[in-house]
């Protein structure tokens, strides 16, 4: 889950690390309040979840509170990589000597987090890996230790950082790992942590990602910045579509009918479980099909979860037909999926053998699955037909049926991302 | 604990408990593993002291089980909800499991950092979270991988290649396509899906190596983290004995940076973590890369009959 800009700035400010003088705003009105209240110069930028903030227009500088109050009006009206801004940040512009980098992840291989300093700030840090390596400094620390300022000198020092700067910037960098813990943070970085002309350090801009899985325990810091329980704050906003399938997740504690979403395509997709689900949406696009959207059956779902997701699916406009497809499953079984989606055909009206394209799900009660599937001639396979097989087949079923109608999917252009774009240019 | 970890996790002798036993999941969990014929001689929930499931005797705490029973168990199974996680594993840590394979999903990571580095630093082993555990065909199984004991004995049958694979139901996916080519699988361990994960693939080669049933490894992977280049760097420093033929899927995610599928360890967030780059860092190494899951044991026999001739 990501945190905003005044966001970060606030668990900074808790932590006592210090910020430039700085107020969140979410009005013109009060922006210019802002900006009088600072005094001097300011920077007004858009307050919005996604990157390249700079170059889409949502960061400009001001020198009165007249001139604040003019761009925050243009900034709280522009949208950024499909986000609108929550509000703008008004902050004073002071002389920096220095940029400096500071941030803490987790490193998957060593299993611990690790500090990541650098000198080079302003800039993204994966461009300073690769061009300046030398100028990153890296550490791992533990997580059951008690937590040890050292740890964060030595990642400073090791960049030929000495004398005061050394000094100052420890405790920085070593709250910051201290709150990426009491957090749970996956990502905390200060970029620019910036030196002032009177070598003292503030944060000129943060960067925070908390664990969604730690949501439940990180209530009161939740509570207190007023993020609300249905924020997802997710990379991209959920579509109709979207939420809809999360509410069939959610009224139904049975199974799972997870990461639901959108694509612009004509084949719609009821497929599981995780890895299954990654390995089939490839294999549509690797034989040249469209999805309609993406999905995760699995951990059982009731008749009805399945029937539900299904119905979903079916009702997606510019869906032809469905593909049903798991791999060998052992917790889910093959008969309640059966009966589910063949229910779902039947309520809507539509013919279960001519709707569903495939069904390809072996393993646990296949044989009382397969009968109910034979019973109304739906075409289905047991293991002795791969997943890219089966898949290919589903394709090619659409395909033909889709015949003469041209691409009817730009009829309804995508609210989602266009992830169709490389799988034409596999199809054969 | 024993010498046989060094060669095998698993084996017909090893023993096992199950904390959270008296979960749902967990009561099915230890009737597929008693029926595969593992040896289970406890559980562990508090407060269900003296009760059994499926004849096995339950227990308050490890502590207890240990003095009833007799004798620490080499393994534990952990069921128990993600708030729990992290003391269960504790709590089997201290009391001198060596072998932990955890279940449980939607374990924040600073929980699984923590019982990562208790558990190095009492020379514990943890396999998962948010994996379904250990198979040695024909031997015994420890966790819910290959389900029932049927659909098990179907799925995975005895051979020659070790299976390793961050998801679960993939793990059996593999296994059933090696075995009805007949090649078999000599153990297959799903690993997990998450960021942060007890043992890494190249953390388990070295097992494989030491294992002579096993001639060949087929690794499921997803994008999402550093854990195949690892992998590379192991089997080139090492010079591995064992050709690996690799699985990639969710090639689709690397034009969907910042969005997460599949698994919670799966998203793309840097150029090293794209399938692409991935492949290439396999590539590199020597690893075959499948393009579907059903050429695996022709590029498996191929590698194997060139390892032959060489």
């Amino acid at each position: 889950m990501r945190f905003y800009e005044y966001e970060s700035r606030r668990i900074l400010a808790r932590e006592g690390i210090p910020l430039s003088k700085h107020g969140f705003a979410r009005s013109a009105e009060e922006a210019k309040r802002v900006a009088a209240e600072i005094e001097g110069p300011v920077v007004i930028k858009s307050q919005v979840l996604s990157g390249g903030r700079m170059k889409a227009g949502g960061v400009k500088f001001a020198d009165t509170p007249e001139e604040a109050e003019a761009h925050a009006r243009e900034i709280l009206q522009l949208e950024i990589g499909g986000h609108m801004p929550r509000g703008v940040l008004v902050d004073a512009r002071a002389a920096i000597k220095q940029e400096y980098y500071a941030g803490v992840i987790y490193d998957g291989v060593r299993k611990r987090p690790t500090f990541v300093f650098s000198d080079m700030g302003g800039i993204d840090i994966e461009e300073v890996a690769d061009t300046n390596p030398e100028r990153i400094g890296r550490g791992h620390f533990s997580t059951i230790l008690p937590h040890m300022d050292f740890r964060a000198k030595d990642v400073i020092a090791s960049i030929g950082i000495t004398g005061s700067e050394l000094n100052r910037l420890t405790p920085i960098l070593s709250k910051l790992a201290r709150l990426f813990l009491k957090y749970d943070m996956t990502l905390a970085e200060i970029n620019p942590l910036a030196q002032l002309e009177d070598g003292t350090f503030v944060a000129v801009d943060a960067h925070m990602d908390l664990e969604n899985e730690a949501r439940p325990r990180q209530r009161e810091l939740l509570e207190e910045l007023g993020v609300g329980d249905e924020e997802t704050r997710e990379a991209r906003e959920p579509t109709e579509f979207e939420i809809r399938g999360e509410q069939i997740d959610a009224v139904d504690h049975r199974g799972v009918a997870g990461n639901v979403t959108e694509f612009d395509g004509n084949l719609g997709l009821v497929i599981g479980a995780g890895g299954g689900s990654l390995t089939l949406f490839d294999a549509v696009r690797r034989h040249g099909g469209k999805p309609a959207n993406y999905c995760e059956i699995g951990g059982n779902p009731s008749v009805s979860k399945a029937k539900n997701l299904t119905k979903l699916v079916l009702e997606k406009p510019g869906v032809d037909k469905i593909a049903v497809m798991m791999s060998i499953v052992s917790n889910t079984r093959v008969d309640i999926v059966a009966r589910g989606v063949i229910k779902a055909c039947l309520e809507l009206g539509h013919d279960p053998a001519e709707k569903i394209a495939v069904f390809r799900i072996p393993g646990a009660w296949e044989e009382e699955g397969f009968k109910i599937l034979e019973k109304y001639g739906v075409e289905y396979y047991d293991r002795s037909v791969s997943m890219h097989e089966a898949a290919r087949r589903a394709v090619e079923k659409v395909g033909a049926a889709s015949d003469g109608a041209g691409p009817s999917v730009d009829e309804h252009p995508p609210a989602t991302v266009d992830a169709g774009t490389s799988g034409e240019g596999e199809a054969p | 604990m024993s010498d046989r970890e060094h060669h095998h996790l698993i084996d017909e002798d090893t023993t096992f408990i199950v904390q959270g036993i008296t979960g749902r999941e967990a009561v099915n969990l230890t009737r597929e593993c008693l029926d595969y014929g593992s040896k289970i001689v406890g559980g562990v929930t508090p407060g269900r002291r003296g009760r059994d499931v499926h004849g096995v005797p339950v227990f308050d705490s490890v502590a207890q089980l240990v003095e009833e029973v007799g004798e620490v168990p080499d393994g534990s199974v952990v069921t128990v909800p993600p708030a729990f996680t992290r003391d269960a594993v504790f709590e089997a840590i201290e009391a001198g499991v060596a072998l932990i394979v955890i279940v449980t999903e939607r374990i924040p990571r600073q929980d699984v950092a923590q019982m990562v580095e208790l558990a190095t630093l009492r020379g514990a082993r943890i396999i998962g979270p948010n994996c379904l555990g250990i198979i040695r065909p024909g031997v015994a199984k420890m966790g819910g991988i290959g389900g029932p004991a049927r659909d098990a004995r179907k799925a995975y049958e005895p051979g020659s290649i070790g299976v390793m694979s961050r998801s679960g139901g993939m793990t059996t996916e593999i296994s059933s396509t090696l075995s009805a080519a007949g090649l078999g699988v000599s153990t297959a361990i799903s690993i997990g899906g998450d960021a942060i994960i007890g043992s890494t693939y190249a953390e388990l080669m070295s097992l494989f190596e030491a294992d002579e049933q096993t001639e060949g490894i087929v690794i499921y992977t997803e994008p999402g983290g550093r854990m195949e280049a690892q992998l590379a760097e192991w089997v080139v420093e090492n010079e591995s004995r064992l050709p690996i033929v690799a699985f990639m899927a969710g090639r689709f995610m690397d034009e969907m940076p910042g969005m997460s599928f599949g698994h919670a360890g799966t998203i793309v967030e840097g150029r090293a973590d794209t399938a692409a780059e991935k492949i290439n860092r396999l590539q590199s190494a020597g690893i075959t890369v499948a393009e579907e899951i059903s050429e695996i044991p022709d590029l498996m026999r191929e590698k194997l009959g060139q390892k032959a001739t060489a």
